[in-house]
């Protein structure tokens, strides 16, 4: 009994998760242009979505901008990292303070007080604006997954290892960096998955015909979403998953030839 | 184990660096020989491929923003950050903005095609929001009426009454906005659409919290959907959207209530400060031309007020629709939404407030 009742709440929450999704994945299929009606199995929105040049143009800018910003966003917080160690305590903690209220802070007043700089400033809205501002609220997100690997991190082995002869340069490289890599990777993914999803500040400070794929489906909301974004939404998803699997799964096929 | 699955996260990412920096180099932009113009209009609203012709035959390069409502469009153009030559917003944004002094006038002798190929009636009726037809020239027009579906009601529905009628309840859909659904109300009480008189307004109010317990859903762009499917009798629709609709079920029918309702009307116009003004003037001609509003009409499937282009249409079925091409002399009493002022808005929505939370 007791098993049965957990089988269907995994299962509920299976569901709850999936359900959209496979919604979407079905509908990308669909003949028909309305979501109320099946009119027949078709792979007609993938061919249009390979020749909807705005619809690829959208991604290609939303997986530069995630990729770049996450870039230089994972450098810029390591480094803050770095820096925090050797500061005294009271001075960490107000530059920690400091870095998490970006992250607590509504999107729509990072957005408009980001567009409000830029046009104080006088700069020109485009890409670059856009690029500047994911690097903006994505470097807490770095300096939340490095810090705690950093705080693990045993001061001696670097300091072994300056006493064996390696300058600090080459010391911090081999010692220190492959110890925070996890951290850093895990930064770095936080980061892109953050900027792929953000709509409202992009919706602010994008300049005139620059478009990433979550402000460009929301154009489309007077005449309804088109259904090649089901299928571009499909996807993505189906590419997300593979890569999700083929990381777990090739430690496994390791361990077994070990084995 | 730890390691290799490092190992293995690096690899990806290092590919996926790779490319999209392939991807990049192949990334150009060319600058139109004869400078740029930079249009804001709604999305889904053109047919692209109409603005690469335009770039072709002007050399002029467009760079195309879209927005999704009047109210997201507004600050943007008022903020600065990005000067547009040329938006097309709806009637009631089109006279706040010239209330506000945003717009430029427009000059006739240099947009030829506006004045040849648009059908007077709808400058006429554009006069509600633009008196003397010196800043919008008309772009899409639309009604907005019922959609109904012949197999579910036990008789035709002529009158935004029947919206009330108990029969029907759980089977209406109406309009999530405040305009468009004090706007029912209002033609139902015989008063206009665009009243400031409280008394008038109490009485919509009162009409539309009667009529709450029958409404299955207050929905926008959902009626489109739910009515293909089936899943409501009547429900409240832009024009716009009922040939698309009736092409998904036949048993649809979309008719303009006899109490009268709105006419829209979205337009181009050229910002006061347009950078290129003179190519905003020659891509609205190049928009007025009829092959190119055909073009655009049967992309958005929004009714054209171009009379040049409506003749060009070789479906004749759509050429003489009645919901695409209405007889507007036929009715007395359609208006066209006008801006209300910082204050009008401010009673409709908080009237609308006490509705939804009735």
């Amino acid at each position: 009994m007791k098993t049965i009742a957990k089988r269907i709440y995994i299962a509920l929450i299976i569901l709850f998760l999936y359900a959209p999704i496979g919604i979407l994945m079905v509908l990308s299929f669909n003949e028909s242009k309305t979501r109320a009606k099946w009119g027949g199995f078709t792979f007609k929105w993938y061919i249009a979505l390979f020749q909807n040049e705005e619809i690829l143009r959208a991604l290609f800018n939303t997986l530069l901008i995630a990729f770049t910003s996450s870039l230089i966003a994972t450098v810029i917080g390591t480094v803050a990292c770095i820096a925090m160690t050797g500061m005294k305590r009271r001075a960490k903690s107000i530059l920690m303070g400091i870095t998490n209220i970006p992250m607590l802070n509504a999107d729509i007043v990072t957005g408009i007080s980001l567009m409000l700089l830029y046009i104080s400033l006088g700069i020109k809205f485009g890409m670059g604006t856009i690029l500047l501002s994911h690097i903006t609220f994505n470097i807490p997100y770095v300096i939340l997954s490095v810090m705690p690997r950093m705080k693990q991190l045993n001061v001696s082995t670097y300091e072994a290892a300056l006493d064996l002869g390696s300058s600090p340069l080459h010391a911090f490289f081999r010692v220190v960096f492959p110890d925070l890599l996890p951290g850093i990777l895990s930064g770095f993914l936080m980061a892109f998955t953050m900027s792929l999803d953000d709509f409202i500040i992009t919706h602010f400070t994008k300049g005139v015909g620059v478009d990433t794929l979550s402000t460009k489906i929301y154009t489309e909301i007077k005449k309804g979403i088109k259904p090649e974004m089901y299928a571009l939404s499909s996807l993505i998803f189906v590419t997300v998953l593979t890569l999700l699997i083929l990381i777990n799964l090739s430690p496994a096929d390791q361990k077994k030839s070990e084995a | 184990m730890k390691k290799h699955r490092m190992t293995h996260i690096r690899q990806t990412i290092t590919a996926l660096a790779l490319l999209l920096s392939a991807a990049l180099c192949g990334c150009g932009s060319d600058k139109g020989v004869n400078g740029q113009v930079i249009v804001y209009n709604w999305g889904e609203y053109i047919d692209p491929e109409t603005l690469r012709m335009f770039e072709e035959e002007t050399g002029i390069e467009v760079i195309y923003d879209e927005f999704e409502t009047n109210e997201s469009m507004y600050p943007k153009v008022e903020s600065g950050a990005v000067a547009y030559d040329i938006a097309c917003p709806s009637d009631y944004m089109i006279s706040r903005m010239i209330q506000n002094g945003m717009l430029s006038e427009i000059n006739y002798d240099h947009i030829p095609n506006a004045k040849k190929n648009i059908g007077a009636q709808y400058y006429e009726q554009s006069r509600g929001f633009d008196p003397e037809n010196k800043y919008a020239i008309p772009y899409c027009w639309g009604t907005v009426g019922i959609l109904y579906n012949k197999t579910m009601v036990e008789e035709p529905i002529t009158r935004w009454a029947q919206l009330w009628d108990e029969k029907y309840a759980d089977n209406i859909l109406m309009q999530d906005s405040v305009r468009d659904a004090f706007m029912v109300a209002e033609k139902l009480n015989g008063d206009s659409m665009n009243t400031l008189d409280t008394n008038e307004l109490e009485a919509a109010k009162n009409l539309l919290i009667e009529q709450k317990p029958l409404v299955q859903a207050y929905v926008v762009d959902q009626v489109r959907d739910k009515m293909i499917g089936g899943e409501a009798a009547i429900g409240v629709i832009y024009s716009g959207e009922a040939i698309y609709t009736q092409k998904e079920n036949p048993d649809l029918v979309y008719m303009i209530p006899e109490e009268g309702t709105n006419v829209w009307i979205d337009s181009w116009v050229i910002l006061k400060n347009a950078p290129n003004k003179e190519n905003a003037e020659k891509f609205i001609d190049f928009m007025c031309r009829e092959d190119i509003a055909l073009m655009n009409f049967e992309y958005i499937t929004y009714s054209t007020p171009n009379v040049a282009a409506r003749e060009l249409i070789e479906d004749e079925d759509i050429k003489n629709s009645e919901i695409a091409f209405p007889d507007l002399s036929q009715y007395d009493n359609l208006e066209t939404y006008v801006y209300l002022g910082e204050d009008g808005d401010y009673l409709y929505n908080e009237l609308w407030k006490e509705v939804k939370a009735y």
